[in-house]
């Protein structure tokens, strides 16, 4: 059994070494062409941020069982804190330019300081929020989430009149760790970097005994309690972890947008970067999947991208494209018809892997058959 | 001291205003256990209603606010009609975390698809006056009409609401469902029929709080409802989720802790005491003010 595993986590390594390498030596050669340039490595950055944020979450959710509607806060953290903590480093001369070694010690810095920063927080707010259960939790982090947000947009410092301001928000691109689209070329395999690192971490938290205990929990809590499980500790030390990565994410979102302003982390902004959004993400991917969290944040990103720029929208009738001006109208209609006919979400519980692809899908098959022989065996007595 | 008074009509006002949206969330919450996250967006629905009803009702010679009567029907039938569609076949089939993304859904769905009509479109729309302007003197403070209006209609609807739902069959054939629809079916109640009637009742307050919310604010746009819902629904569990009374009481208490907060401490921070207040409510009690803390049974 320990050779089977220590086989996975080999393939594993060199597949996504080998795919990291060819994915340079791509970007080496394709650096400087305008749509690779502008508009896949820019996509690849967001969905970097995305999968992180939406993973992070399902640790929560999906695992731990515990609904949070205020995950954006901790990202508004982390976007707030690295950028804040880049601007703060070129005023102190510590870089010149972002070709400097030094730089990429501050953006790993920064790196680090909005995860630990996002997971302080959330351990503070952790202790009182998680003695509540189910919608109470969710409605109990939605006002924390909300409390954040307004907070960071009450800090003189940063908030409505700082960072979001447009002389502001274009320094962070020439002092702070904003990147232009040259520098996000450059930049790319920073943040596969973080991102491959991150999924690693939480895949690692899940198989630990920290996993397990927290899918006890989400399976019946006074059980876990009653064998023996630290329930409060694991609810809070589980918070804490995912709010590190959100606040990650947080980090690398301000590397790719540059500009921050605290209404696109708000609740009741209407655009994909929500924290009901990253709940969205978590479902449709399947909840206690980090592998179809990793695939749903990509194919959120896609449909929004697509809808949003797509070529083909242009070519559809008018009557079906005009409604398509409407890009978030589209967005809820997928949404409810996904839900509708696959409540599971995509990848239901199922881990991608892929030592184990082959196994995986011939038992899904075998499966499939027999569910349809015994319909049809229903359906003959029936 | 007589900023004081102001500050708590001013209060009261915005309490009962979300009050009257907190009582849709907290019927449809006690009943199915959802929060339903497009009630904010019935408000809209009333709101634009109201918008395209009120100048046939001026040029008919009628008053304006008449046209809260279409817009509670107009309402209703779109609160019944996310129920049947949406609520209703993700309720059979998944869990409650598959019906609560399918209600954040339907909220987005109504909001983008206001946007999309083009009568309405994305920009907000000024609504012509509702009440009659001025109000009277009370000692050194000045009550208006509309703020007098707004008070009395929402305290009649409220008591109507509450004698409703204890006195009369549907009433108790509400009470007896959220309580347990099992039960509720073995005694002859029709259970669907009954989720069905509490949508449309609370889709309805949904209307008459935008009316009040338009007397006050004359303007309507497609995301009124988010926010607004958002602190109604706070209301809805400050006070005790699922309880009537309660809804009443957390929507007055939020309209005070707003308005008192935006005029002695700083109008930008309202929000986060508005949210410190439920947080520390929950960690007191964590089913709210007249909520009842049920064991857990193993």
């Amino acid at each position: 059994m320990k050779s089977k595993t220590s086989r996975g986590y080999l393939l594993n390594t060199v597949v996504v070494v080998v795919l990291f390498i060819g994915f340079q030596i791509l970007t080496s050669l394709k650096g400087s062409e305008g749509s690779f340039k502008l508009v896949i490595v820019p996509s690849i950055w967001q969905c970097c941020y995305l999968m992180v944020l939406a993973a992070s979450l399902n640790l929560v959710l999906g695992f731990m069982g515990q609904l949070s509607l205020g995950h954006c806060g901790f990202m508004a953290i982390g976007a707030y804190t690295a950028a804040l903590l880049s601007l703060a480093c070129e005023r102190a001369g510590l870089f010149e330019n972002k070709s400097d070694l030094s730089f990429l010690l501050v953006l790993i810095a920064s790196v680090l300081a909005a995860g630990i920063l996002a997971a302080l927080l959330s351990f503070l707010i952790g202790i009182p929020a998680l003695r509540l259960k189910g919608d109470y939790l969710a409605i109990i982090t939605l006002g924390f989430g909300m409390i954040i947000i307004n907070i960071i947009n009450n800090l003189p410092f940063c908030g409505q009149d700082g960072l979001a301001q447009g002389s502001a928000a274009a320094s962070l691109y020439k002092n702070g760790l904003g990147f232009g689209s040259k520098a996000k070329v450059q930049f790319l395999w920073f943040a596969l970097v973080v991102t491959i690192l991150s999924l690693t971490l939480m895949f690692m938290f899940v198989r630990s005994k920290y996993g397990r205990a927290i899918r006890a929990i989400r399976d019946d809590e006074i059980a876990a309690s009653a064998s023996g499980v630290n329930t409060s500790y694991y609810k809070v030390l589980t918070f804490a972890y995912s709010a590190f990565f959100a606040g990650v994410a947080g980090a690398l979102y301000s590397c790719t947008n540059a500009t921050l302003s605290t209404s696109s982390f708000a609740f009741t902004n209407g655009g994909i970067l929500n924290s009901t959004f990253v709940v969205v993400m978590v479902v449709l991917g399947g909840m206690g999947s980090l592998t179809g969290s990793v695939v749903a944040a990509t194919i959120m990103f896609f449909v929004n991208y697509q809808i949003k720029n797509g070529a083909w929208v242009e070519h559809l009738p008018a009557s079906v494209s005009g409604v398509f001006e409407y890009p978030m109208l589209v967005y809820a209609l997928v949404l409810i018809i996904v839900i509708l006919f696959r409540p599971k979400g995509i990848f239901g519980s199922y881990e991608f892997s892929l030592q184990n692809l082959i196994p995986d899908i011939r038992r899904a098959r075998e499966r499939r058959k027999a569910a349809k022989a015994e319909r049809k065996e229903a359906q003959a007595h029936g | 001291m007589n900023t004081f008074f102001q500050t708590l009509i001013v209060g009261l006002r915005l309490g009962s205003i979300y009050a009257l949206v907190a009582l849709g969330y907290t019927m449809v919450y006690g009943i199915i256990r959802l929060i339903n996250f497009a009630h904010g967006d019935f408000i809209m629905v009333g709101g634009y209603t109201m918008i395209f009803v009120m100048p046939l009702m001026l040029r008919l010679g009628l008053p304006a606010w008449l046209g809260v009567l279409a817009a509670i029907v107009v309402c209703a039938l779109v609160g019944m009609g996310t129920e049947l569609i949406a609520y209703r076949p993700v309720r059979r089939k998944g869990t409650n975390m598959t019906a609560l993304i399918t209600a954040i859904a339907m909220s987005l769905f109504l909001e983008n698809l206001a946007q999309a009509i083009p009568a309405i479109g994305p920009n907000p729309k000024v609504s012509s006056q509702i009440f009659g302007n001025g109000g009277f003197k009370l000692g050194t403070v000045t009550m208006e009409y509309t703020t007098v209006i707004t008070l009395v209609i929402s305290g009649i609807v409220m008591l109507v609401l509450y004698a409703f739902t204890q006195r009369t069959r549907l009433g108790r054939a509400m009470r007896c469902v959220s309580e347990d629809k099992a039960a509720a079916t073995l005694m002859g109640i029709n259970v669907n029929s009954t989720i069905l009637l509490t949508f449309g009742i609370g889709s309805g307050l949904a209307a008459i709080a935008a009316l009040m919310y338009m007397a006050q604010y004359p303007k309507v746009y497609t995301t009124m409802g988010a926010l607004l819902g958002l602190k109604a629904f706070v209301s809805a569990v400050l006070g005790g989720i699922g309880i009537i009374p309660g809804a009443m009481l957390g929507g007055i208490v939020i309209g005070l802790v707003e308005s008192f907060t935006t005029s002695y401490i700083s109008s930008s921070m309202a929000d986060t005491f508005v949210f410190l207040i439920l947080i520390v409510v929950l960690i007191i009690k964590p089913a709210g003010i007249l909520g009842k803390n049920v064991g857990e049974k193993v």
